[in-house]
């Protein structure tokens, strides 16, 4: 397997929406590099003949009659919001100028 | 100030005292505050204390009980609940910035049905930010001290119930369990916590980190206690897809008939041998011992893929915590930072995530995102999940031999503050042992089986259970128990040092 460089983490960090530091991209990237190489083991198992498991539990998908309940009122929804407008989340611009 | 000698009571004994009309709620809600107030500043178990809701709820119980009406088991006797639950009107930030101030709108199911059994709500525990963490120095809002010697970690990441419990701030507390975050505080603060069978009870309302994994619970001092809890806390819940539909096995009937006679004890061989400290391996084989001179019969076993447990729980969990914490994005709720009218969405996103989240959260988002990435989902995640299946095909053939397994619940007793934080890996090892039950899905305890004698520290006895067999752990556990106190004459928390 493949050590994680800076540079990996730098991408990572991108794709995760997480702006760091470029002390943290050199920290993050010994640290990573260390645990990657400790948990790699679990590829031993990877080519034998076993199926994956992703939860403890079968699931089945719950459905529920579609029918109007109480909910939060706008108020409470809108209680935490960061910023807010005309009983809307305000959120900054997503599309670009251009 | 003398403390009240209320708080050295049990829930069992609160709740008897104010069902009869010996105490009142509020006498025992005001003795709770006034030991939080006289320790906590040492302790720093709390994050939030609610004073006058407890206060409120507390009244209503006395009332209740003048009005002729039914108590529940647990009417009036006070809880620590970790901040990883949702409390209307109460703040609730999971140990992060990113939610510091954050006031839900709404109750997680956990917290309606205390309030619903009149379980007095003193305050939220601190704890690893986002529950990740082994020592509860990732809060965001400063560590915690363990009350047998503050200059060392109450586990993590549920190290403010364990603490809350273990200084007599409170004779109840709750917790989650993703890796070991309810039995490993238990274990090196001398107290009891259970992580029930996955899906027992609902993690709706609960702050999401490895949606497979986590499992909220009961953290007492004692069996009975965390029993009582646990049958308050249990149960199907319609707003869980992941919740068990199912009758909540017998767990109080259990710890009132605790016994070990005629049981099949495992002992897994994996569960021993290079980094555990020499006080708690000889702690654990005595408690062997005593589950002979009880009456079980010991069997050896063999599950080698506990091997590779650590390594496939920090693939899966940080898998699952980069995609639920996905949700943390500055624009709907929470922190926000960079908003100047000229940053797009993405960029406020990452300024916010950024100041937001702690390393340790940083580290997994990360770790998670690596994982899962194209080319390499197969060899980490993918493989990952087949060594789950391996865990849980071992624990159904050690099932098949015998009806409970025994382990150390950590390899050392508590370490010191900040000796491990800046090595994840040797932080990673406090969840050694509790990790394959969270693979599986089972049920497992952890209860004080003495301190180890290099360092005088509590060691935790670990019981696992098959899944939906909840009750073993407390037949086994109340066993256990009676049988140490008996040996040292009181219980172990008494030769804690006072605060």
């Amino acid at each position: 397997m493949p050590g994680i460089t800076r540079e990996e983490v730098a991408h990572l960090a991108r794709l995760a929406r997480l702006e760091l530091k470029a002390e943290e991209l050199d920290h993050f990237a010994g640290q990573l590099d260390d645990i990657i190489g400790a948990v790699a083991r679990v590829a031993e198992v990877a080519d034998r003949d076993v199926p994956p498991t992703s939860h403890p539990l079968p699931l089945t998908n719950v459905m529920r009659a579609d029918e109007v309940r109480p909910s939060l009122t706008s108020e409470q929804a809108l209680s935490c919001a960061p910023a807010q407008e005309q009983q809307r989340f305000k959120v900054p611009q997503i599309l670009g100028e251009d | 100030m003398t403390d009240s000698p209320i708080i050295k009571l049990t829930a069992a004994e609160i709740a008897a005292r104010i069902a009869s009309g010996a105490l009142t709620a509020v006498e025992v809600t005001e003795a709770h505050l006034a030991r939080i107030e006289a320790v906590d500043e040492k302790v720093h178990a709390f994050l939030h204390i609610d004073r006058e809701g407890a206060l409120a709820q507390a009244r209503a119980v006395d009332e209740k009980r003048e009005r002729g009406e039914t108590l529940g088991p647990l009417a009036g006797v006070p809880l620590a609940l970790k901040d990883i639950f949702t409390t209307a009107g109460i703040p609730t930030t999971v140990g992060s910035k990113i939610l510091e101030g954050w006031i839900p709108p709404y109750d997680a199911t956990l917290t309606r049905r205390l309030k619903e059994a009149d379980v007095v709500i003193l305050g939220k525990t601190n704890m690893d930010e986002f529950a990740m963490g082994s020592s509860t120095e990732n809060s965001a809002y400063g560590p915690t001290g363990n009350p047998w010697d503050l200059t060392r970690i109450p586990g993590g990441s549920g190290g403010g119930s364990s603490a809350a419990l273990a200084s007599y701030e409170a004779p109840l507390a709750i917790g989650t369990d993703t890796g070991g975050s309810i039995r490993q505080p238990a274990a090196v603060t001398g107290t009891v916590g259970v992580k029930p069978t996955y899906g027992a009870v609902s993690r709706y309302g609960m702050v999401a980190f490895s949606s497979s994994l986590d499992q909220g619970g009961p953290c007492a001092r004692t069996v009975l206690d965390a029993a009582l809890l646990h049958e308050v806390i249990a149960g199907h819940d319609p707003l869980d897809s992941t919740s068990i539909d199912a009758p909540v096995p017998p767990v109080v009937e259990a710890a009132r008939n605790g016994s070990v006679e005629g049981m099949r004890v495992g002992v897994v061989r994996q569960f021993r041998g290079e980094g555990y400290q020499a006080g708690v391996v000889q702690r654990f084989d005595e408690s062997v011992r005593l589950l002979k001179e009880l009456g079980a019969e010991i069997v050896e076993l063999d599950c080698p893929s506990f091997d590779l447990a650590l390594s496939a729980y920090y693939l899966i969990a940080p898998s699952e915590c980069s995609s639920n914490l996905a949700r943390f994005d500055g624009l709907r709720y929470g922190l926000r930072v960079g908003d100047d009218g000229t940053r797009s969405a993405e960029d406020v996103t990452s300024l916010t995530r950024e100041e937001g989240f702690g390393d340790e959260v940083k580290r997994r988002i990360m770790l998670g995102t690596y994982a899962l990435s194209s080319g390499y989902y197969d060899a980490y995640y993918g493989s990952a999940q087949k060594v789950r299946t391996l865990i849980k095909q071992d624990f159904e053939r050690a099932f098949e031999q015998v009806d409970v397994i025994v382990s150390p619940t950590t390899p050392t007793t508590a370490f010191p503050i900040g000796e491990r934080a800046d090595d994840p890996m040797a932080m990673y090892l406090a969840d050694l042992c509790t990790i394959p039950t969270n693979l599986a899905g089972n049920a497992a305890m952890s209860l004080p089986c003495g301190l180890a004698p290099e360092d005088g520290l509590p060691v935790g006895l670990q019981i696992i259970a098959p899944a939906m067999k909840d009750e073993r752990l407390y037949r086994v556990g109340a066993a256990v128990e009676a049988a140490f106190v008996a040996r040292w004459g009181h219980p172990l928390l008494e030769e804690a040092p006072s605060l």
